[in-house]
């Protein structure tokens, strides 16, 4: 076991947690059938029919909603949206958290003090607000632009756009927060001075010899954050600010299926389906996240 | 001293967000008066814009808004600003017209703050007593079961969990009324839909704390002189293993209390939430302001009282 490298006894730690390696597998399993989900399905998600409000049936699994659209074909279609705004979403935020966080913890003292007091200035901002003024800024400045250069069609691109940058844009803080942590207390240790005296430049010490060192610590916490950035699309969507119909992601389609609840008659088919896919992928993240924390720690190893 | 020196800082740090709160929302395209239910001639929206001093630059805006500065009135004269927020004064409303701000801060806070309490309560009451108990019984049934009720609780949104308990626990079984605010029976819905989430969350970082404290040199002692069970878990270990707690519910509360969007629209509650997302759809300038600076002076606040409880709990902080 000793002549593993940390890596790999990562890995092993990793493949043990049961419930993460499961989770794994259940997010690989929901990629796929999102991403086939076009060849294999019978309806097309925004076929309208006859048949409305159906209950779930042998012909509609998932039932169907106000306009006789296959919710199941819906829902696949909007986990499809849903997933893709929270890894890109994580992405962005994962660029500009690890650019700023690494480069206060580096630079140190008054330029460390200053970038992070930006950081608490917009903690202190409500995030709701945040994320509605941004966003609809985004809109204003980059749909002009957008439409220049594209077709009008590309207006749902565009707003998948908007949602990416916008959402990207309010959920770094805490990346940066992390990263600039771990950045500050590397930057003084031995290795990294051997580096500087040997004369490499910044880019490279940070790039070659402090981000490998907090790989780790980032892979979790964007493991996390892709579940944030999905409920917060999902929140948008439920306002009516996100995806626009007749698209759909898994919160609107949430939205659509709240929109319906009356005294007389509970569609209960449009909340619970939409919601248990949201809700295990979710889950499924979360366990990743956690199982990837555990395997990552090499304090883990003398824990059990 | 050190808490002082802290509290004098939050001015400058408060007029630092106003300001920023104040140019970002001009900053998005449209105007307050874009929806107005009649398309609103351009001489009406004219005489509105200067109404409202919107044709002022910004810094003049500001100023007025901070009630700090001077103007000509209408015979020439150099007036000082009347109202701003140095005599507590958010500015009128532009949405709500004939309405400041600061009423309707005064009227819809009581609510939120209600609900955000009880929520703050159902999530500690919950959170704390589950956390502590899984990391407890770590590794037995109960641990996974309650450690698994936590992370749903933080992986189902608000807007799944309201519909639900209004369908079962309202329309369903008729257990609870299903929306406004009157009696405690109509704070329980609510309640639970605000509170989950937090109380997920909560449970999930005791946790933590617990395990990561008993696993110090300190428990380990004490454990090994023979110090009983309880008194070593809630005398000991509880103590420290609240702190991550602690610091979270500080921006937890500042949450709590500012209302939330989605349980009040559900359940048809007139809090602040409502408002925190009509004013900025609206460009209702002066609203998104103060329910910015509200929501600022909160959670800054709140902060500072938690450093505060921090260095009651744990000995070992010390603030210079």
């Amino acid at each position: 076991m000793n002549d593993l490298t940390p890596n790999q006894k990562a890995w092993r730690r990793f493949r043990r947690h049961r419930l993460a390696m499961a989770s794994a597998w259940f997010l690989a399993a929901i990629v796929l059938l999102v991403l086939l989900w076009p060849w294999i399905s019978a309806y097309r998600p925004e076929a309208i029919s006859e048949a409305q409000f159906q209950p779930p049936d042998g012909k509609h699994w998932f039932g169907t909603d106000i306009h006789g659209r296959d919710l199941l074909a819906r829902a696949f279609f909007g986990a499809r949206v849903s997933l893709l705004v929270g890894v890109v979403g994580a992405g962005v935020s994962l660029v500009i958290g690890v650019v700023w966080g690494a480069v206060a913890g580096y630079l140190g003292g008054r330029w460390d003090s200053w970038m992070m007091r930006v950081v608490d200035i917009l903690y202190s901002l409500p995030s709701i607000i945040f994320v509605i003024v941004l966003i609809t800024t985004l809109e204003g400045v980059l749909k002009r632009w957008l439409l220049q250069v594209f077709s009008p069609e590309w207006s749902a691109v565009s707003r998948l756009l908007f949602l990416f940058v916008g959402l990207g844009a309010v959920s770094w803080l805490t990346m940066a927060r992390i990263v600039r942590g771990q950045v500050l207390s590397l930057r003084t240790r031995s290795f990294v001075e051997a580096s500087r005296a040997l004369g490499a430049s910044h880019a490279h010490i940070l790039w070659r010899h402090i981000l490998p060192n907090i790989a780790g610590v980032i892979i979790v916490y964007v493991t996390l954050t892709v579940p944030a950035v999905i409920l917060s699309e999902s929140f948008l969507s439920y306002l009516g600010l996100g995806i626009q119909p007749p698209q759909a992601s898994l919160g609107s389609l949430i939205a659509e299926g709240a929109g319906q609840i009356n005294s007389i008659r509970i569609y209960w088919w449009m909340i619970v389906f939409p919601a248990g896919l949201l809700v295990s992928t979710l889950l499924a993240l979360n366990f990743l996240g956690d199982g990837l924390r555990a395997a990552l720690d090499p304090r883990s190893d003398q824990r059990s | 001293m050190y808490f002082l020196k802290r509290l004098i800082f939050l001015i400058p740090l408060l007029l630092v967000i106003s300001f920023l709160a104040f140019g970002l929302v001009r900053v998005a395209p449209g105007g307050p008066f874009d929806r107005e239910r009649k398309p609103a001639s351009p001489e009406i929206e004219r005489n509105l814009r200067a109404k409202y001093h919107l044709n002022d630059p910004v810094w003049k805006q500001y100023l007025r808004f901070l009630g700090v500065g001077f103007e000509r009135d209408a015979q020439g004269r150099m007036q000082g600003f009347t109202g701003g927020l140095i005599r507590g004064d958010f500015g009128p409303s532009l949405k709500y017209r004939n309405h400041g701000v600061t009423d309707i801060i005064a009227q819809a806070l009581p609510v939120s703050m209600a609900l955000g309490l009880l929520a703050f309560g159902f999530a500690l009451g919950v959170g704390i007593p589950l956390g502590f108990f899984t990391a407890v019984k770590q590794g037995c049934w109960q641990d996974y079961a309650g450690s698994f009720l936590a992370i749903l609780a933080v992986c189902v949104p608000g807007f799944v969990v309201g519909p639900a308990l209004v369908m079962w626990f309202g329309l369903h079984w008729r257990w609870f009324p299903v929306a406004l605010w009157d009696s405690p029976a109509h704070m329980v819905l609510p309640t639970v839909t605000l509170g989950l989430y937090f109380a997920g969350k909560i449970a999930r970082l005791m946790r933590e704390g617990m395990l990561t404290t008993l696993n110090e040199g300190f428990i380990v002692t004490a454990r090994a002189k023979g110090l009983s069970e309880t008194a070593l878990l809630w005398r000991h270990a509880f103590r420290l293993a609240v702190l991550p707690v602690v610091s979270y519910a500080g921006p937890m509360l500042a949450d709590l209390l500012t209302g939330s969007f989605i349980v009040e629209n559900i359940f048809q509650i007139p809090g602040l939430g409502v408002f925190m997302v009509n004013s900025s759809l609206n460009r209702d300038y002066p609203m998104v302001v103060g329910l910015v600076l509200l929501y600022a002076i909160l959670l800054l606040g709140l902060n500072l009282v938690v450093d505060l409880l921090y260095s009651l709990l744990d000995r070992r902080v010390r603030y210079e």
